[in-house]
């Protein structure tokens, strides 16, 4: 199991032959396997979603952070001429929106299974009430704050590595929390009509809420754990 | 006295402040989609005529360019949007333009808007599934080339 601060992208390398015919070892990103079946998660979220969702949404985040991270390299190998820093520059949000999207889905298979819900013990319960109140309030939040979020966007609930608090945060499409807040993502609820559509139609509130039923609290956990070693 | 006032007054500003993105985000969906519901029609698709041909023509140089950018910008939109086909009142020329989530064309952009296309998931999921291309690309079948026209026409009048 992949360190949980490393987000999970998991890469291998591809020999490629780079200019003057050197040997240029590039690292590709990969699609995560789910860590269980597409019905798995039943009958909170219908497994036609988990398909899709995996298999196309998340798989053309790596498609296209891949492609985008190659016209990167190409970019920043070359002269630094004006049209060159236009490219570099033209690439962000796209590597912003195709890097955040697989960060954040791989966060996400990873915090939700078929033996999840209830609620968190230990080291996280302790700090969930002492900055909340009580899990219900966090959980209160937690809600509100994602159904409310306009348009596509992931909630989330963050450890702040400076002044050790988790906060709750919302973020529109897929701006990846740790590089846009400082936030250290632990858990998130992924509002993409993508996510919900299929079975809970515009009623994006009892997605929400079926959600809790399969939130992983071990994943949760061990996330919290590694985001205070490296803070 | 006047500090209660000055609180009082405060509230009120900062409320008033809170409730400008609600407004924004359902008075632009209202906005939106009564287009929307207007630029389409099972007896659309086909090419326009007229003066929206001739005004197409001289801002893309050709219908098919005007398609192949609108449909562009469209199916790039990161996130949830719309894909407009704009008039712009003060150069009196069409334009494209992508714009996020609910965000009213004209009071965003000052573009006045002729057609747009949904690309929230909720416009064709159900159907194309993450498929946007193929939709998007399917609803030029159904344009309502009179209705957009008539949009043309009243737009051209108030600038």
């Amino acid at each position: 199991m992949l360190s949980a601060v490393s987000a999970s992208v998991a890469k291998s390398i591809l020999p490629k032959t780079g200019a003057l015919g050197t040997l240029v070892a590039r690292l590709k990103h990969t699609l995560p396997d789910l860590p269980y079946d597409y019905n798995a998660l039943e009958p909170y979220i219908s497994a036609d979603i988990m398909k899709l969702h995996h298999q196309k949404h998340h798989q053309t985040y790596v498609n296209n952070l891949n492609a985008a991270e190659e016209q990167l390299a190409e970019a920043m190998h070359k002269d630094m001429s004006v049209d060159n820093i236009n490219q570099i520059i033209k690439l962000q949000p796209v590597l912003k929106f195709n890097g955040g999207g697989h960060i954040n889905h791989s966060i996400f298979w990873e915090v939700l299974s078929p033996n999840g819900g209830g609620e968190p013990t230990g080291d996280l319960m302790h700090i969930i009430t002492r900055d909340f109140g009580s899990f219900d309030r966090m959980k209160e939040e937690l809600t509100n704050v994602t159904v409310a979020i306009q348009g596509s966007g992931w909630g989330w609930l963050g450890y702040n590595p400076n002044s050790f608090r988790l906060r709750v945060a919302a973020l529109p499409n897929q701006d990846p929390l740790q590089p846009t807040t400082g936030l250290i993502p632990l858990f998130g609820i992924d509002v993409w009509e993508h996510a919900y559509y299929l079975q809970y139609k515009n009623v994006r509130p009892d997605y929400v809420k079926a959600i809790w039923n399969i939130v992983n609290w071990n994943a949760v956990s061990e996330r919290l754990a590694a985001a205070k070693q490296c803070s | 006295m006047f500090t209660v006032l000055f609180f009082q007054l405060s509230d009120n500003i900062n409320q008033i402040i809170k409730l400008q993105p609600v407004l924004k985000f359902n008075g632009g969906g209202h906005i939106n989609h009564s287009i929307f519901w207007e630029v389409l029609s099972p007896n659309g698709g086909g090419e326009p005529t007229g003066d929206l041909m001739h005004i197409i023509t001289r801002d893309f140089g050709s219908f098919d360019r005007m398609k192949e950018e609108l449909t562009n910008v469209t199916v790039a939109i990161q996130g949830s949007g719309w894909g407009w086909l704009g008039y712009n009142p003060n150069s009196f020329r069409l334009r494209v333009a992508a714009l996020p989530n609910q965000d009213p064309l004209q009071p965003t952009t000052g573009l006045i808007p002729l057609f747009g296309i949904d690309v929230w998931e909720h416009a064709y999921y159900l159907q194309y599934k993450n498929v946007r291309p193929d939709y998007v690309k399917a609803i030029w079948n159904i344009v309502n080339w009179n209705a957009v026209s008539e949009r043309l026409a009243a737009a051209k009048q108030c600038s």
